[in-house]
C-alpha cells in the first residue's frame, strides 16, 4: 500500500490556490534556463504547458505521435470551453461553476481541485482572445454564450461548432512561437514507450521515432504526461484513431496509481453504428440539445414500422412522439447531463422503441426549432454539424430528423495525481484528459477544454516549480546512465517479442473482440456477473493476442501495425483494470452504473458510506492483480445528495 | 437499399522518399455504400495482412474531418470527389459498380513523400512557427470583453480560421503554391485587433518562410478553393497580397 497525500492546501475553498501560489517554492529565471522539462502530448494541456513553460524561460522537449502538434484530438471537440465569466448577467459564478461540476461528476471529485478549476476558467477566455481565437459574438461585438447541459446559466463559450479546433489552435500557436524562439524542441511522429527513472525520481523517456523505427532517449528534470484517454479501449469511440492509453499504462507499471479506471463517459449524441467494418463514431455536439429535441415513438407499433421502412418519422403524429427526456427530467429536459441522457437512451432501445435498422438509435428533432427560428439561425448556429452528418449518412436533418445513439467519448479515470498535478512518482506529472483530478464519475459537456488549458496555462506552471526549486543542482541528465540502458533494453524486448509472435490474427481484429467485450460487459449497464465475465474474456483476448497476433515488416523502419499493436497490448490491460474497478465499486455513481444499484425510477445511487474515495489501483507485476488504495473524498464544503435534474 | 459494389483499386505504393515508387492494382468484393473511403482500405489492408503482405501507409487520425492529417489524392483530386469533405469523410456510396479508382499521395516538392500514401507535411508548422501568431505570453492579458469586435469580423476571421491544414490546397495546385494556407492565418489575425499590432512583421516572416521552404507562386486559378475541405475562400490571398503589399510599401 502506498500513503497518498493529495497535498491540499489548508484553509477556506476560495483561498486555497491563492494560498498555495503565495507560499509555493519558484524558480528564478537564471535557473530556469538550466532544468530541462519533457511534455508528451500537444493537444490542448501539453500544448499550452509546453508553450507556457517555454515562455517562462525552461528548456521544453514536446513530443507528439502526429505529423504535427497541431492534430492532436482535442481538435475534434466541438461545442465549447466553460467559464464563470457571469457575462450573461444570469446568476453565474465561480462557486456555481464548481458546485456543477462537484454535482456532475456525482461527488466524486476533489473539492480543492475543481473549485481550483473553476477559479482560472475566466483567465483561459482571456488568454485565448488574446491569442487571436475567433469566438462567436454577438451584434454588440461582446462574447456570445450557449448553454451546456448540467448547468442552468449560459457559461459556454464557442467558435461555431469548431471550438477544440480554434482554442488547440490557438494553444499551437503560442508552442509555435516557442518553438521559433528556441525555447521548445519539438519532436513530431514520436511516440513515448517507456519512462525513465533515477534514483526514484522521472529523469527521462524512451521513444520511437515512428518514421525511421529508431528507439530514442531523451532526459530532463521533470516529465509531464499530456496524452489524453484511454476510450478507444472500446474500440468504436469518438477519439481519433491513433489516441490510446499506453503512456498512462508505462507509468502505471513504474509506480504512477491508475485512478478510477472504471469511470468513462458514454455521450448520448453520436452517429449510431452502422457496419462491421466501422472504424470509429462521430459526436453530434451536445450543444445541438440546446434546440434539437429527443424522442422516441409512443407506441411500439410505430417503432417497429419504422426500423422496418415502412414509416418515416415526419408521418408520426406529435401526440405519438415520448419526449422521454422532457417527460422524465422536466426542469433540465433535453439538457441533462450525459451519462443520464445516454441511460436514458439505452433505457428506450432496450424496451423496443429504438429506431433505424439495428433499433439502436433515438431522434434529435429540430423542426420545432427550424419553425421557431427560422431555418437560417438553424444554420448559422449548427451547419456544419448537419453538414457533417448529411455527409456521413445521407439524410438532411433539416427535413428529417437525426438519429443518435450514445458512445464512449471521454474517460474520467486516468493517473493519479495530487493538487500539484504530481503522480506518485516524484517529477512525473500528468494533466489534462491523461488525469483523474477534476471531474469526478462524469463530466459536464464543455468542461473537458477548461481542464485541458487550466492545467496546461494556469496550474503546471506554478506547480512545477515547486518541485522544480529544490533541483536545480542537478546538471543535465546523461543518457548514457545505466537506467536509460536498461530502459531502452526492456522496450526493444518488448517489440522483439511482439514480432516474434507472427501469429494469424491482425492487431485490429483482437481490438475489435476487446471493444465487443467491453461495450457489452464493461459499457452502459454493468452488472457483477457482466464485469466477472468481462475479466474472464479479456485473459483470454490477452492470451491469444500475446500468441497468436500478426505484425508484418519490420520493427526498424516506419510499421503502422506494430505502432497499433503496442497501444492494443495497453488497451486490454486497461480493460482489465476496467472491469476490476468496476466490480469492486458496489454502487452507480456518474458514468459507472451498475444495474443491481438504482434508484425504483432507475437513477444511478450511490453509496456515500461506502465509496466516497478515489480507487487508485497500484501495479504488482505482470500477471498478478493491482493492490487496491483508496484516496478518501472528504466533502468538507459542498453537501452531498442524491442527483436531482427533474425538478 | 443499401447499395454494394465491386471495385478495382490503383493505389501508389513507396518504401521510401528516395526510392522510385509504382502503382500495385487490388480487386475488392461487396464493399457497401455505407463504408468511408478510409475503412474500405482497412478492409484491403487486413486482407493483404492475411496474405502476409505489408499494409498501405496513409495518415489518418480524427476520422471525423478535422484534425487534418487525412491526405489522399483520388481519381485526380485531393480528398476525392465530393465537396467540402475531408478524405476520411468521403463514402463508397459516390463510387459505383466496376470503378477503377486511383489512389495517390499529395504530391508536392515540399512536401516529401514518407511512404506510400504518407507524406512530410511540416512545412506547413515552419510557416506558422516563423509568424503565425500574437506574440503574447501566458497570463497578463486583458479581459476578453475588453476589446469589442464587430460581429462580421469575427465571423470573417472563423471562416478563415477554419482552415485544417490538410494540404489539399498545395496538392490542388499546378505550381504547389501554399497560399490559401498561408493566406488563411493571415486573414484571420489580420481582421482581429489582437492580431493587427504585428500584421505588418507576420505577412512578411510568413510568405519569406513559403518561399524559403520550395511551394510555389500563386497564378490565381482557383484549385486551391475548390478543392479546400473546409471552403477557405480564395478571397483570403486577395487580403494577403494586400497586407502584403501594405507592408512592403511601410518598409
Amino acid at each position: 500500500m502506498i500513503k497518498l497525500d493529495a497535498k491540499i492546501p489548508k484553509g477556506p475553498l476560495a483561498e486555497k490556490w491563492a494560498n498555495y501560489k503565495d507560499h509555493q517554492k519558484l524558480v528564478n529565471p537564471a535557473n530556469k534556463r538550466r532544468l530541462d522539462i519533457i511534455v508528451v502530448g500537444t493537444g490542448l494541456a501539453g500544448a499550452s504547458a509546453a508553450a507556457s513553460l517555454g515562455e517562462l524561460g525552461f528548456n521544453v522537449l514536446s513530443f507528439c505521435i502526429q505529423d504535427s502538434p497541431r492534430r492532436a484530438h482535442s481538435i475534434a471537440a466541438q461545442g465549447g470551453i466553460n467559464a464563470a465569466k457571469n457575462y450573461q448577467n444570469d446568476g453565474d459564478s465561480v462557486y456555481r461553476l464548481f458546485y456543477d461540476t462537484i454535482k456532475g461528476g456525482d461527488y466524486r471529485a476533489r473539492e480543492a481541485n475543481v473549485y481550483r478549476l473553476a477559479e482560472v476558467s475566466g483567465n483561459i477566455i482571456d488568454q485565448c482572445v488574446a491569442q487571436g481565437v475567433p469566438f462567436a459574438r454577438e451584434y454588440g461585438g461582446l462574447l456570445d454564450n450557449r448553454s451546456f447541459g448540467g448547468a442552468q446559466v449560459s457559461r459556454t463559450f464557442y467558435a461555431k461548432g469548431q471550438t477544440g479546433q480554434q482554442l488547440l489552435l490557438g494553444a499551437y500557436s503560442a508552442l509555435s512561437r516557442q518553438i521559433h524562439n528556441g525555447n521548445v524542441k519539438m519532436h513530431t511522429r514520436h511516440e513515448m514507450l517507456d519512462i525513465v527513472i533515477m534514483d526514484g525520481r522521472a529523469r527521462g523517456i524512451i521513444t520511437r521515432n515512428l518514421v525511421t523505427g529508431e528507439i530514442e532517449r531523451y532526459a530532463a528534470h521533470a516529465v509531464i504526461i499530456a496524452t489524453g484517454g484511454y476510450g478507444n479501449v472500446f474500440y468504436l469511440s469518438t477519439n481519433a484513431m491513433n489516441s490510446n492509453g499506453s503512456v498512462a499504462m508505462q507509468v502505471y507499471r513504474k509506480g504512477a496509481l491508475f485512478a478510477n479506471p472504471a469511470y468513462a463517459q458514454i455521450h448520448p449524441t453520436c452517429i449510431p453504428v452502422h457496419g462491421d467494418y466501422q472504424s470509429k463514431l462521430t459526436l453530434m455536439s451536445e450543444s445541438l440539445r440546446n434546440d434539437g429535441r429527443i424522442w422516441v415513438p409512443k407506441k411500439l407499433e410505430d417503432a417497429k414500422a419504422i426500423r422496418e421502412g415502412n414509416l418515416k418519422p415526419t408521418e408520426i403524429a406529435e401526440e405519438d412522439r415520448d419526449y422521454y427526456l422532457e417527460r422524465r427530467y422536466p426542469a433540465f429536459g433535453n439538457l441533462v447531463p450525459r451519462d443520464v441522457a445516454s441511460r436514458a437512451a439505452k433505457e428506450r432501445c432496450d424496451a423496443g422503441y429504438g429506431v433505424a435498422t439495428t433499433g439502436l438509435a433515438v431522434f434529435l428533432d429540430f423542426s420545432e426549432a427550424i419553425k421557431r427560428l427560422g431555418k437560417k439561425t438553424v444554420e448559422e448556429r449548427y451547419g456544419n454539424l448537419f453538414q457533417m452528418y448529411e455527409k456521413i449518412t445521407a439524410d438532411n436533418p433539416y427535413e428529417t430528423p437525426m438519429m443518435i445513439y450514445p458512445a464512449i467519448h471521454y474517460t474520467m479515470g486516468g493517473i493519479w495525481v495530487d493538487y500539484e498535478l504530481m503522480t506518485t512518482i516524484p517529477g512525473c506529472f500528468s494533466i489534462g484528459e491523461a488525469n483523474f483530478s477534476d471531474h469526478g464519475a462524469n463530466r459536464l459537456g464543455a468542461s473537458a477544454l477548461m481542464q485541458g488549458l487550466a492545467d496546461g496555462y494556469f496550474v503546471i506552471p506554478y506547480t512545477i516549480q515547486n518541485y522544480l526549486a529544490d533541483q536545480i543542482q542537478v546538471k543535465h541528465i546523461n543518457t548514457d546512465s545505466p537506467e536509460f540502458v536498461e530502459a531502452e533494453k526492456a522496450v526493444r524486448e518488448r517489440i522483439e517479442r511482439l514480432m516474434n509472435i507472427q501469429g494469424e490474427r491482425s492487431v485490429d481484429s483482437l481490438h475489435k473482440e476487446l471493444g465487443h467485450v467491453m461495450w457489452e460487459y464493461v459499457g452502459m449497464g454493468r452488472t457483477k456477473a457482466s464485469l466477472e465475465k468481462a475479466l474472464t474474456r479479456i485473459k483470454e483476448i490477452k492470451k491469444e493476442f500475446w500468441s497468436n497476433v500478426r505484425i508484418p515488416g519490420e520493427a526498424d523502419s516506419l510499421n503502422t501495425e506494430l505502432e497499433k499493436a503496442l497501444r492494443v497490448a495497453d488497451f486490454i490491460d486497461i480493460g482489465y483494470l476496467m472491469a476490476l474497478d468496476g466490480l469492486n465499486r458496489n454502487e452507480s455513481c456518474g458514468g459507472h452504473f451498475r444495474e443491481e444499484y438504482q434508484t425504483p425510477d432507475g437513477e444511478a445511487l450511490r453509496d456515500d458510506a461506502r465509496y466516497s474515495y478515489a480507487s487508485c489501483w497500484e501495479y504488482k507485476g505482470e500477471d498478478k492483480d493491482p493492490v487496491l488504495n483508496k484516496e478518501p473524498l472528504d466533502y468538507e464544503f459542498v453537501q452531498r445528495q442524491q442527483r436531482n435534474y427533474k425538478s | 437499399m443499401e447499395k454494394i459494389i465491386n471495385i478495382t483499386l490503383k493505389v501508389w505504393r513507396q518504401k521510401g522518399p528516395k526510392v522510385k515508387g509504382d502503382f500495385e492494382t487490388h480487386r475488392l468484393e461487396g464493399i457497401s455504400g455505407d463504408t468511408s473511403f478510409l475503412e474500405m482500405l482497412d478492409i484491403l489492408n487486413e486482407q493483404l495482412i492475411h496474405e502476409g503482405k505489408e499494409p498501405i501507409v496513409f495518415d489518418n487520425d480524427c476520422r471525423e474531418g478535422i484534425c487534418g492529417m487525412c491526405s489522399l489524392y483520388i481519381n485526380g483530386h485531393p480528398h476525392g470527389p465530393d465537396d467540402l469533405i475531408t478524405t476520411c469523410q468521403l463514402h463508397m456510396r459516390h463510387f459505383n459498380d466496376g470503378d477503377t479508382i486511383t489512389v495517390e499521395p499529395w504530391r508536392s516538392a515540399a512536401f516529401p513523400i514518407v511512404r506510400d500514401l504518407m507524406v512530410d507535411r511540416y512545412a506547413f508548422d515552419k510557416i506558422i512557427q516563423a509568424g503565425g501568431y500574437t506574440s503574447v505570453n501566458t497570463g497578463g492579458v486583458p479581459d476578453a470583453n475588453a476589446i469589442p469586435i464587430p460581429k462580421v469580423d469575427a465571423d470573417e476571421a472563423m471562416d478563415s480560421a477554419s482552415c485544417i491544414g490538410c494540404g489539399a490546397c498545395v496538392a490542388a495546385c499546378k505550381n504547389g503554391s501554399a497560399m490559401l494556407f498561408v493566406s488563411a492565418k493571415v486573414s484571420q489575425l489580420a481582421l482581429l485587433p489582437q492580431g493587427r499590432i504585428e500584421a505588418k512583421a507576420r505577412v512578411k516572416a510568413m510568405i519569406a518562410k513559403m518561399d524559403e521552404l520550395g511551394f510555389g507562386n500563386c497564378t490565381n486559378t482557383r484549385a486551391c478553393e475548390l478543392e479546400c475541405p473546409k471552403g477557405v475562400s480564395i478571397s483570403n490571398i486577395a487580403r494577403l497580397n494586400r497586407e502584403f503589399l501594405t507592408a512592403k510599401f511601410n518598409d
